[in-house]
């Protein structure tokens, strides 16, 4: 195999960017109604990945962290060209990357790989180990036939797969799990790489085979110096292998910074709640109970302002509440009750669909035969019951008209990436302007 | 754990030449009870088939449009005899012979028509699966259209207008079935493709950088060219029935080309009234048992490929006694 | 044990024939599950855990021969035709699986798949009352009734599986057995589902066997745990006392080669799980056990009660006279080949 020296450019500094992301936006068409879809139109879009901007830094370990529709598998693969970008830029080792042709993207394919997920679904049934494994060789014109199989071997030997002999003509299907990751691994270590994205490597594997991939991982690593994006949704295992954590909820950073600080003093509340959710095999533990409510929103119609509000149990004034929140609340509340009690107070209400736009001023229509104050009681009800939920600081007014009720809420502020300490957090909590916004308006008066 | 170091591995090449042949057929030779059957029966008959068919200038007592043998004229509709084993028909021609050598004939018919088909629709539906697009739609669309045609009556039609060009013939009835059979070659192989393409392997290869044919060749082909055995049995035990059909209908070879059991049996037919059976049982005969043949191998070997509905073998189980008894010596 | 346990297995064994040799998934299982107790049941894949859970409920594939006693409800489950155990399942056994979206049925409505649930195996109830306890099972799950006649595809994934878990437990069931309920959801949907498996005592008197390879959600949700390696079971107890002084060197080095927060080590253990076929001779775990001994690779090790419902199976802990001195030298073994690695 060969040196570090080779992964790197000769004028390279030890802290250079290897990969540069600015205000990246990968956004997915939706397909639209019956008639639409015929004409090939497509309607709404799915924000993937949402406006990010971060540095990958040589020989760093770089995490991306998020739960499943946060964007982190699409993220790496837009890096790596494998789905197209909609906006901003992608440069890796100071060549743009987005907009290139799949053609000239090949001949970068040498320098970035990729490990995946599912270990028993990447390797192709069809094809030994040692076909797979030097595919990268042949495809790239470096090795073929006895030549091909001694390097096969070789990078075998290297992830563990020992003796060579004993795997290098065996089928995927003769391999355990474990194997089968490592071979995955030698495949995309067989040529060099500079940059490796791991996208949840582990996480299909058992406990203790966890351990065996991720050890292999840090050694090749530090003898061969790659660069590691690791995705993964188990803030655990990232918190072992990676120098920087990147927090992804909904297409966006969250929170991003160096190891020590994401783990030692979370800002974000999504940090914190993911941290807490994590089961550990401590005696003394229990299950953690003030979870955030709720789980990720569709990626396509996320919430206003911030994307992490109606489950934030820190959420005030103007982090964007609007009408799917209230929706949300009555639902949770009437979860709660008794058919008769439930149904009771459903008919004080109208048509409840309005609420399904997602906006800050809204009506709600009484019931057949109800009057608006009977829906204004409803909500000081629902108020008085739990004051302490945040929705109500997002409140303005409530105004009664005729037979329906006007409800207005506070502007939204979209929180910002900021730096706070050794992190930059995207989050109200932490964001001067947003808290004098709140100043302004308990001036104004609501 | 240590991971060891590349030492000097210098490795032996590879000893079996094919192993993914035989891994290929492993589902083959797992197959049990009624598939089991169907398969071994279908290749059994289709095998004798193909053996009279290479072996038809020896095992045949005449040429097929032989009406004499060493000057003495045959008889006309002859019952069978020690001469005539399938007795004669009304041209005098011995009917033991023509039934073998229209095996060549079906035969023929068979691979050119395959040949044609799987070489036309397997690219296309790989091509139109994997790219998907505008062309994929235009394709889809025509052989949906293809499909819908009634396959006997567009044969027919084909033959007849091809028949002034190409001259009637096995190739006008083999092209006249292709085209049919194309559409089906394509729906099989695009369908399959298209969810071969999302698996992760898939997308592993263009990561590494693989040029589309290459995947397409070398990831997608083989694990979709396995649904094509099936259907090419099922198509050639059609192709058969086509040609015959056709040869019933008139449209078939000419007389002077070859032996054909459709023709044959279309001879027979005024024979029938006049009590005489053997000119139009045993050609017929043929027919429903090749076809049977090819029916059961096609059969056998769809649910043997198709993992849905192949049953994993299950072996008896004894349970001994001899569960070990705690702290017992073992 | 105050009271008569929900469901008692005895020596279970459940073997597959295949092609290469009689499999011996689950290979003399005892346990007993109290009422409103959870269990959890762990072990990594290919233990035999979801064979255990679905022999319990004599859900096995065909060709499957099961032997043993379970024992509920007064009745032996084992040898039971498929008929008279389908009165058990549901109204008194429940299930549910790892993956919600597969078991719903997409052309049903939410209300639609309770009515049907509840009719079948209570034909007495009215709709009101079929509606009632639909609504108010559903609500502890925190599905509210808005939602209740929306279709599967409706829902999130975390979502589903609370409509499967309510489905499971409208029929108030003494026992429901959940196999892997959480490993494909994101971990807060996991930690919320938790907290509701770890409550249905509460709310529903209902025992729950918990299967899955996550130590850590057995640490938190669990009452007792039961450690499944090789097909059987080496260790039991109270998941507090298993957890922070643990028996079995096999459930000691799971523990180490967890991957939590405060891990600073990466521990794995050598080699890998045994081929069931043929597995090893004496103890299972003896070919990667650190502590193993000369007996340990001849005799399979009794079952030692470390009192307080606590049983273990390892030589270590007996303090049995057959087994002299010379049985207990450490055992010398090869070093395990590097491909045998999983």
């Amino acid at each position: 195999m060969a040196t570090v020296d080779e992964a790197r450019p000769p004028d390279a500094r030890a802290d250079d960017v290897l990969v540069a992301v600015r205000n990246l936006k990968t956004y997915y068409g939706l397909r639209g109604s019956f008639r639409q879809r015929i004409f090939g139109r497509e309607s709404g879009s799915v924000r993937a990945v949402d406006d990010v901007t971060l540095d990958i830094r040589r020989g760093e370990v770089l995490g991306l962290v998020g739960e499943s529709g946060s964007g982190k598998t699409t993220l790496g693969r837009t890096l790596l060209g494998l789905v197209p970008a909609t906006e901003g830029s992608v440069r890796f080792e100071g060549e743009e990357i987005t907009g290139m042709s799949e053609r000239e993207l090949r001949r970068l394919r040498r320098r970035m790989q990729i490990v995946f997920q599912d270990p028993h679904a990447s390797l192709n049934p069809a094809m030994t180990i040692e076909q797979s494994v030097g595919h990268p060789l042949e495809i790239h014109g470096v090795a073929k036939g006895a030549q091909r199989r001694q390097r096969v071997a070789e990078a075998l030997e290297t992830v563990g797969l020992s003796p060579a002999e004993q795997f290098i003509d065996k089928y995927p299907s003769d391999l355990s799990g474990g194997q089968k990751q490592r071979a995955v691994i030698a495949r995309a270590i067989i040529l060099n790489p500079v940059l490796l994205v791991a996208d949840e490597p582990v996480s299909m594997l058992d406990m203790s085979v966890r351990a065996k991939i991720l050890q292999l991982m840090l050694h090749l690593k530090h003898e061969f110096g790659f660069t590691y994006l690791y995705i993964t949704h188990d803030l655990a295992t990232a918190k072992f292998f990676c120098d920087r954590i990147a927090i992804l909820y909904l297409g966006r950073i969250v929170e991003i910074g160096p190891s020590e600080a994401i783990y030692e003093d979370p800002k974000h509340p999504y940090t914190k709640a993911l941290l807490k959710a994590i089961p550990e095999p401590d005696p003394r533990r229990s299950v953690p109970r003030d979870l955030p409510r709720g789980e990720i929103p569709d990626a396509a119609r996320p919430p206003l302002g911030c994307s992490f509000h109606p489950r934030c149990p820190a959420a005030f004034e103007v982090c964007g509440w609007e009408s799917r929140d209230l929706r949300d609340l009555l639902e949770a509340r009437w979860a709660r009750m008794a058919e008769a009690e439930y149904e009771a107070e459903q008919a004080v209400l109208g048509d409840m669909s309005r609420l399904d736009e997602s906006s800050t001023s809204f009506r709600l229509d009484a019931g057949s035969g109800r009057s608006a104050e009977e829906v204004a009681a409803l909500l000081a009800r629902v108020r008085s019951d739990d004051p302490a939920e945040p929705f109500w600081r997002g409140l303005r007014s409530i105004r009664e008209i005729e037979r329906h009720v006007e409800v207005e809420l506070n502007e939204p502020y979209a929180p910002r990436l900021l730096p706070v300490g050794s992190v930059q957090v995207e989050c109200n909590l932490y964001d001067e302007d947003a808290l004098q916004q709140v100043e302004t308006l308990a001036v104004s008066g609501s | 754990m240590a991971v060891t170091s590349p030492t000097d591995t210098s490795i032996q090449p590879r000893r079996s030449r094919l192993p993914g042949v035989r891994r290929a057929f492993a589902p083959v030779s797992e197959a049990r009870g009624m598939t089991r059957t169907m398969l071994w029966l279908g290749v059994g008959i289709t095998l004798a088939f193909v053996l009279i068919a290479v072996l038809a200038p020896v095992i045949a007592p005449y040429d097929f449009d032989a009406f004499e043998a060493n000057g003495k004229r045959f008889p006309q509709l002859a019952p069978p005899s020690r001469d005539h084993l399938m007795g004669t028909n009304v041209q005098s021609t011995d009917v033991l012979s023509r039934v073998i050598w229209g095996t060549q004939t079906e035969l023929k018919v068979v691979i050119v028509s395959l040949i044609i088909s799987i070489g036309v629709g397997v690219p296309l539906g790989l091509f139109s699966g994997y790219f998907g697009g505008k062309l994929d739609r235009v394709l889809v669309l025509l052989m949906d259209a293809l499909l819908v045609f009634p396959f006997l009556l567009l044969a027919i039609v084909i033959a007849f207008l091809l028949s002034d060009r190409v001259g009637q013939g096995i190739l006008t009835a083999a092209i006249a079935i292709t085209v049919v059979y194309i559409p089906l070659y394509f729906r099989v192989v695009r369908n399959h493709t298209i969810s071969i393409r999302e698996e992760p392997f898939v997308e592993a290869a263009r990561a590494l950088g693989a040029r589309p044919l290459t995947i397409i060749r070398k990831y997608v082909f083989f694990n979709v060219v396995q649904n094509v055995p099936p259907l090419a049995t099922l198509n050639a035990a059609d192709a058969i029935l086509t040609l015959a059909a056709l040869g019933f209908l008139g449209y078939g070879i000419q007389p002077t080309e070859g032996a054909e059991w459709g023709y044959d049996v279309n001879r027979a037919v005024s024979d029938a009234a006049s009590g005489i059976w053997w000119t139009g049982l045993f050609p017929g005969l043929a027919i429903v048992l090749l076809v049977v043949g090819l029916t059961l191998l096609g059969e056998g070997l769809s649910e043997t490929v198709n993992p849905v509905l192949r049953k994993r073998p299950v072996a008896p189980v004894e349970l001994e006694a001899a569960h070990p008894l705690e702290g017992e010596e073992q | 044990m105050t009271s008569e346990p929900v469901v008692s297995v005895r020596d279970l064994r459940v073997y597959y024939g295949t092609l290469r040799g009689t499999v011996r998934a689950v290979d003399g299982v005892s346990l007993e599950i109290g009422e409103g107790e959870v269990l959890g049941l762990v072990g990594e894949s290919g233990c035999g855990k979801s064979t255990l859970g679905r022999g319990i409920l004599g859900l096995l594939p065909e060709g499957a021969v099961t032997d043993g006693e379970v024992l509920f409800g007064g009745r032996n489950l084992v040898g039971m035709s498929d008929r008279e155990l389908r009165k058990f399942r549901g109204p008194d056994l429940g299930l549910i699986f790892q993956e919600p979206m597969t078991r719903l049925n997409p052309l049903m409505r939410i209300d639609q798949h309770f009515a049907e649930t509840l009719k079948q195996h209570e034909p007495g109830l009215n709709d009101a009352e079929v509606r009632r306890r639909s609504l108010e099972t559903l609500g502890r799950m925190g599905i509210p009734p808005t939602r209740f006649k929306q279709y599967p595809h409706e829902f999130s994934g975390g979502m589903r599986q609370r409509i499967m878990i309510a489905l499971a437990l409208v029929l108030r069931p003494k026992l429901l057995i959940a196999d892997e309920p959480t490993t494909s959801l994101d971990v807060i949907v996991e930690a919320q589902i938790l907290s509701i498996l770890a409550d249905l005592r509460r709310d529903f008197g209902t025992a729950l066997l918990l299967i899955t390879h996550n130590l850590g959600i057995v640490a938190e949700a669990c009452d007792r745990v039961a450690v499944m390696y090789a097909g059987q079971i080496v260790e039991e107890g109270d998941a507090r006392d298993v957890f922070s002084e643990p028996a079995h060197p096999y459930t000691r080095e799971l523990l180490r080669s967890t991957i939590s927060l405060d891990t600073t080590e990466l521990h794995s253990i050598p080699g890998a799980p045994p081929n069931l076929i043929t597995p090893p001779p004496g103890c299972r775990f003896h070919p990667r056990c650190p502590d193993a001994m000369s007996v340990c690779a001849t005799t399979f090790p009794p079952q030692e009660d470390l009192g307080g419902r606590r049983r273990v199976f390892c030589w270590l802990h007996t303090s049995d006279e057959r087994v002299g001195p010379v049985d207990r030298e450490p055992l010398e073994r090869e070093e395990l080949a590097v491909a045998e690695e999983a």
